[in-house]
């Protein structure tokens, strides 16, 4: 079986420090490598797009980034509309041909993630190639996972057998994949740009209350309070649910995205 | 796409490799650096059971990242320029500065190109008109913070030397990192070598070994890279957090190390940082939580402390009420935070470096460094695992090996405005066949003018300050008075600018702007690399290149100086050659050779240059360090880099611990105090030798001065904030600013300059085609002005307007808002420094005010505005 290219990127390990946005840009602006790609222009395109998801309110709160590029999917819809245009290769990388594609700006409307970018002066679609130029060349990542410092990106070449058992080990998801597109991006830890939390501080007498058991009913097993008297149910889709603290019903709240519920005395 | 060669470089975000197509003369990439075989093994650390080693690779920030777009940028000063109306021997339309004039070079508007010739030779002609008609010292030159990179080429070095033999003043630097720790924490502890900051050595092996806890006080290394050295320490913050080791954050902004790693988030209100500490110190004497026997042996003035905490002085006690009051955090956190920080052997990560730059930055700096300290000494500092210590220095590499950092002078050897003294000079310079300078000025006696004064030296032409800017040598130097002009010297003629803006950095900054619209500057000469902030209003303009396009010598994060054992950052002590990558773009040079020929029309080129070319003086310096013990010059000329071997062997010696036990300091020579800084070699540099929370050093000061100093008592205690909820008027200017140091450039280095940087979303916003500085407030304060996400806003308050964009969000409390000093760009709507600025110079907005009565420290961390929404700019 061949080896095929993924990137895998943890979302709770990235804080935006844009070192893939601008090693992208380093790699592709001023640069021309074709076959694979024309230049990127200097300003707007988003080849690796940083999105930012903030929850919960003040001061019971986290910050999450989801770096979004080309998902290069298995079944791509922009190769699937536009095959004369797009290659699939045989590694996964989904690459826009720069001949062929020029003046099709209807390739931009055709990506589910919002991927491609109209390049204006070339008028060409244009998005990233998994640094594709590099990998085929012998370098053992892409422009991106080389330049991030937290380990929040990865890539394997792998056979997808192998891959897989990492998806499964690792839990990892593909984003928002409505369509069976199969995208040799993944995500882990994805809960925390995709799912609610409730959280809250238990306080007993004026203090802080260490030790206690909170859980919500029918929901999410027990955790016991910090030393701050906090607790933090995480990965929750919109409902209600009802917050029990030392067996007893303590709070019941509707949520639509994730609620600092404050404190609550015992 | 030419020939591609790689090279080797560095910068202030990290050393790099440098791919360049030689036949287009063009940079195609930059990157970090992947460690081989062939180079030295990485360090290795046991703790808890498990082994710690670096990954085999250095780590780099954006702005170093995106260097190629700011080498190849439309805004670069290509040839030499002169304003159009300046007449060097007729009018010199000196009102009319910033406002560009038509029909100049539509790259530079207001400008005419001239010759490399003309324009050294107006300057030099200038600059000797100047000393025969008013004497010495009617020269400053101004230098930006971070120019370029480079031991050779850095400030302390090409330009000093250049100083030092033309007969130039300088503008003397404030500390504006260091403020509170300089001008408040030395008094507490002295390390006057590190302008207040506490000592670093081998403290990550201790609490990977010992600690259970680290509280991050206005701390963020994930935005602030310690200094220079980008993430390298990230992975060690990821192995504490592996550990277990608890994180709790305090900063009124959530910041983006508190983003990956806080189990806890606390936002004090604006300036009152001081004010949670002492509620926290009240909590551990009521309670008997702190270390009683090392307080009795190694504190001073304790129970003074304690009975200010207790209220028995002015009838108010600290308590966690108290300081919910003050603070805006709930008195049950207070305690809570108290008892478990007591509890723990805990880290006070106060700042960003060991001590270092956030609240230190606000008009109660001095008293919130003073009270970390405090905190950190009722805990027992230096004890095992119980330290001050910002997880970003004291990674466990070769502290023996020399190389020097930037501030140790470089080619100047000038002992009184660089660290040449302690070691480089005497290795760099042999005395007979090469010589370091000195200055005729910048000495006891001389002229000074302090940064943040320049405006009023033209503007107002009298000043009388306390304290010069970077002093050192004894906790007692920074009380010298000083005047503006000195006795027996003229004002100043000419204004020598040199690399990048002011005007988005410092305290008031219009009037940065406005210095310059006056008869009392009859000539102001720039020496940039691009055409932004102040740029536009120069008179003579010459065309530096950068450090990408020139030679030089640099280790990964050394700066030394001040800041000893800067380079124990990096995870490995990596050395490089800074290649010519590229030819100088367009008619572009490099400082030294500016410098050069102008000394030649200065008749001093003999002295200055010495014959050499700046890749001469990098070869010199080779051979002035350790390196040649590791490689030999052809070797390193080729390789362009070198990791000095991790020594096993060395003995390990934690900050602190000397002092924690009593014993002689033990710790590498750089921290070491002055041996006639104590007695017997024995304690701190205080006058009691221990940790003095009444401070003798302010006692004297107050006896020799013959008056109390309100805004810096001898007592450690809050001081409430002049910026902050207790302001004179929070009706017309609700807002508190938080501005600090920000994370998408290096001061100015990296923002506008058409460079890549302007595209990060969480940097600068693009609405109309122009790009706009962010302002990030609450969900609750953006809701109740109609202001919804990237909408732009107006910020102002009596010193001015910014137009900015505004970041809707709950990373800070409704009433904080937080927006990044450093926009590179100036663009005033109107009249330059009376009218609204849409560059993002949000420091515009704060204050000149020094941090202390007697003290020339800036406080711009701070300040009150209010926001409205801005329908200027739309289309």
């Amino acid at each position: 079986m061949a080896q095929e290219r993924y990137l895998v990127i943890d979302v709770a390990l990235c804080h935006d420090c844009n070192n893939c946005f601008i090693a992208c840009k380093d790699e592709h602006v001023m640069n021309q490598w074709l076959p694979y790609t024309e230049e990127q222009p200097r300003h707007g395109h988003r080849w690796m797009n940083i999105q930012r998801k903030e929850r919960g309110q003040y001061p019971r709160i986290d910050c999450s980034f989801l770096p979004m590029p080309c998902q290069h999917c298995t079944n791509a819809p922009c190769a699937k509309n536009f095959p004369d245009s797009i290659q699939k290769r045989g590694d996964g990388v989904v690459l826009i041909d720069p001949a062929k594609a020029k003046g099709k700006k209807e390739i931009v409307d055709s990506c589910p993630y919002g991927a491609i970018y109209w390049n204006e002066d070339l008028q060409l679609p244009q998005k990233c190639t998994l640094c594709a130029h590099l990998l085929d060349d012998g370098w053992e990542t892409p422009r991106c996972v080389h330049s991030c410092p937290t380990g929040a990106m990865r890539f394997y070449t792998l056979e997808k057998a192998e891959f897989e058992k990492i998806i499964a080990s690792e839990k990892l998801e593909a984003y928002r994949d409505k369509g069976g597109w199969n995208p040799h991006v993944f995500y882990k830890n994805l809960y925390r740009y995709e799912k609610s939390f409730i959280a809250g501080g238990i306080l007993k007498g004026g203090e802080c209350a260490e030790g206690a058991q909170v859980s919500l009913k029918g929901v999410a097993p027990e955790q016991t309070t910090n030393y701050f008297g906090d607790f933090k149910f995480d990965s929750l889709s919109p409902g209600e649910y009802t917050i029990v603290v030392n067996g007893k019903d303590a709070k019941t709240v509707k949520i639509d995205e994730s609620l600092n519920v404050g404190s609550i005395e015992i | 796409m030419g020939k591609i060669v790689r090279k080797t470089n560095s910068s202030t975000g990290g050393p790099v490799f440098v791919d360049v197509d030689v036949d287009e003369n063009k940079i195609v990439r930059i990157t970090p650096m992947d460690l081989t075989d062939d180079d030295a093994e990485s360090w290795v650390v046991e703790a808890r059971g498990k082994t710690f080693s670096p990954p085999r690779k250095t780590t780099y920030t954006a702005f170093t990242a995106g260097f190629k777009a700011m080498v190849h940028s439309k805004r670069r000063l290509l040839y030499p320029l002169r304003r159009i109306g300046f007449d060097v021997n007729g009018d010199r339309n000196e009102l009319k500065r910033g406002e560009p004039a038509a029909g100049g070079d539509p790259n530079y508007p207001g400008y005419e190109r001239i010759s490399w010739d003309e324009a050294l030779d107006t300057v030099a002609n200038e600059m000797m008109r100047i000393k025969r008609e008013f004497g010495p010292g009617a020269i400053v030159a101004e230098p930006s913070s971070h120019h370029m990179w480079g031991n050779v080429g850095y400030r302390h070095s090409a330009l000093f030397r250049f100083m030092n033999f033309a007969g130039i003043t300088y503008a003397d630097h404030n500390p504006d990192s260091w403020e509170g720790w300089h001008w408040g924490a030395v008094h507490s502890w002295g390390f006057t070598g590190g302008l207040g900051n506490p000592e670093q050595w081998d403290l990550f092996e201790d609490t990977m070994k010992n600690s259970t806890m680290i509280v991050f006080w206005s701390s963020d290394p994930e935005t602030n890279n310690g200094l220079y050295t980008a993430y390298e320490s990230t992975i060690r913050r990821q192995w504490m957090k592996e550990l277990g080791i608890k994180m709790v954050f305090i900063d009124p902004y959530f910041n983006h190390s508190a983003v990956l790693y806080a189990d806890k988030w606390f936002s004090p209100k604006i300036g009152t940082d001081a004010a949670l500490a002492a509620a926290i110190a009240h909590t551990w004497v009521s309670e008997g939580l702190y270390d009683k026997e090392y307080v009795a042996e190694r504190v001073f003035g304790f129970e003074e402390f304690k009975a200010y905490l207790l209220g028995e002085t002015d009838g108010e006690p600290k308590t966690s009420e108290w300081g919910e009051k003050e603070t805006g955090i709930p008195a049950h956190d207070i305690r809570a935070l108290a008892r478990e920080w007591a509890k723990n052997k805990t880290q006070l990560a106060a700042g960003g470096l060991g001590g270092w730059g956030g609240a230190c930055r606000g008009p109660t700096g001095m008293e919130w460094a003073r009270m970390m300290i405090a905190l950190a000494a009722l805990q027992g500092l230096g004890k095992p695992g119980i330290n001050m210590y910002s997880t970003t220095q004291g990674a466990p590499t070769d502290y023996d090996f020399y190389f020097p950092g930037y501030a140790e002078g470089g080619i100047s050897g000038d002992p009184d405005n660089s660290a040449a003294g302690i070691e480089l000079a005497a290795r760099m310079f042999d005395g007979i066949n090469s010589n370091p300078s000195a200055s005729n000025l910048n000495v006891s006696g001389g002229q000074f003018i302090p940064r943040m004064r320049i405006p009023e030296t033209f503007l107002e032409g009298k000043l009388k300050w306390r304290g010069k800017g970077f002093v050192g040598a004894s906790i007692e130097q920074q009380f010298r008075e000083y005047k503006y002009p000195a006795d027996g010297y003229s004002k100043i003629q000419m204004l020598y600018k040199y690399g990048g803006p002011h005007i988005g950095t410092m305290g008031d900054g219009s009037r940065y702007a406005r210095q310059y619209r006056t008869k009392n500057l009859p000539i102001a000469v720039f020496q940039a690399i691009w055409f932004e902030g102040e740029t536009p209003f120069g008179d003579i303009i010459l065309p530096a290149c950068t450090n990408f396009e020139r030679w030089d010598i640099s280790e990964f994060g050394n700066c030394a100086g001040y800041i000893p054992g800067s380079f124990s950052q990096a995870n490995h002590r990596l050395i490089s050659l800074q290649m010519k990558c590229v030819e100088p773009m367009g008619e572009s040079k490099a400082d030294y050779e500016i410098f050069r020929l102008l000394s030649q029309r200065l008749g001093i080129e003999g002295p200055y240059a010495e014959g050499k070319s700046d890749l001469d003086w990098v070869k010199q310096m080779f051979y002035a360090t350790d390196l040649p013990k590791i490689i030999t010059w052809e070797k390193f000329f080729e390789k362009g880099y070198v990791v000095v071997p991790y020594n096993k062997d060395r003995v390990r010696t934690p900050a602190f611990r000397w002092f924690a036990e009593g014993r002689e300091m033990d710790t590498p020579r750089p921290g070491q105090f002055r041996p006639g800084d104590t007695v017997q070699h024995k304690g701190l540099q205080t006058q009691s030798g221990k940790i003095e929370l009444l401070a003798q050093s302010l006692l004297r000061f107050e006896e020799s001065i013959g008056e109390k100093d309100e805004t810096r008592p001898p007592l450690t205690q809050y001081i409430r904030p002049w910026t902050g909820h207790h302001y004179e008027d929070t009706v017309k200017y609700p807002l508190s600013v938080l501005s600090p140091h920000p994370r998408f450039s290096f001061h100015t280095m990296g923002d506008g300059k058409d460079a890549f940087m302007n595209d990060i979303k969480d940097h600068r916003v693009r609405v109309d085609g122009h790009d706009y500085w962010i302002i990030r407030l609450n969900t609750q304060d953006a809701k109740a002005r109609g202001i919804k996400e990237n909408d732009l806003v107006k910020a102002f308050n009596d010193r001015g307007e910014v137009i900015l964009a505004a970041q809707i969000t709950e990373r800070v409390p409704p009433g904080t808002v937080h927006c990044y000093e450093s926009s590179a760009e100036y663009q005033p709507l109107g009249k330059p420094g009376a009218s609204p600025d849409r560059g993002g110079c949000i420091n515009i907005l704060s204050g000149k005010q020094f941090i202390g009565k007697h003290t020339s420290g800036m406080a711009t961390e701070h300040f009150r505005i209010e926001i409205e929404k801005w329908e200027g700019g739309r289309n």
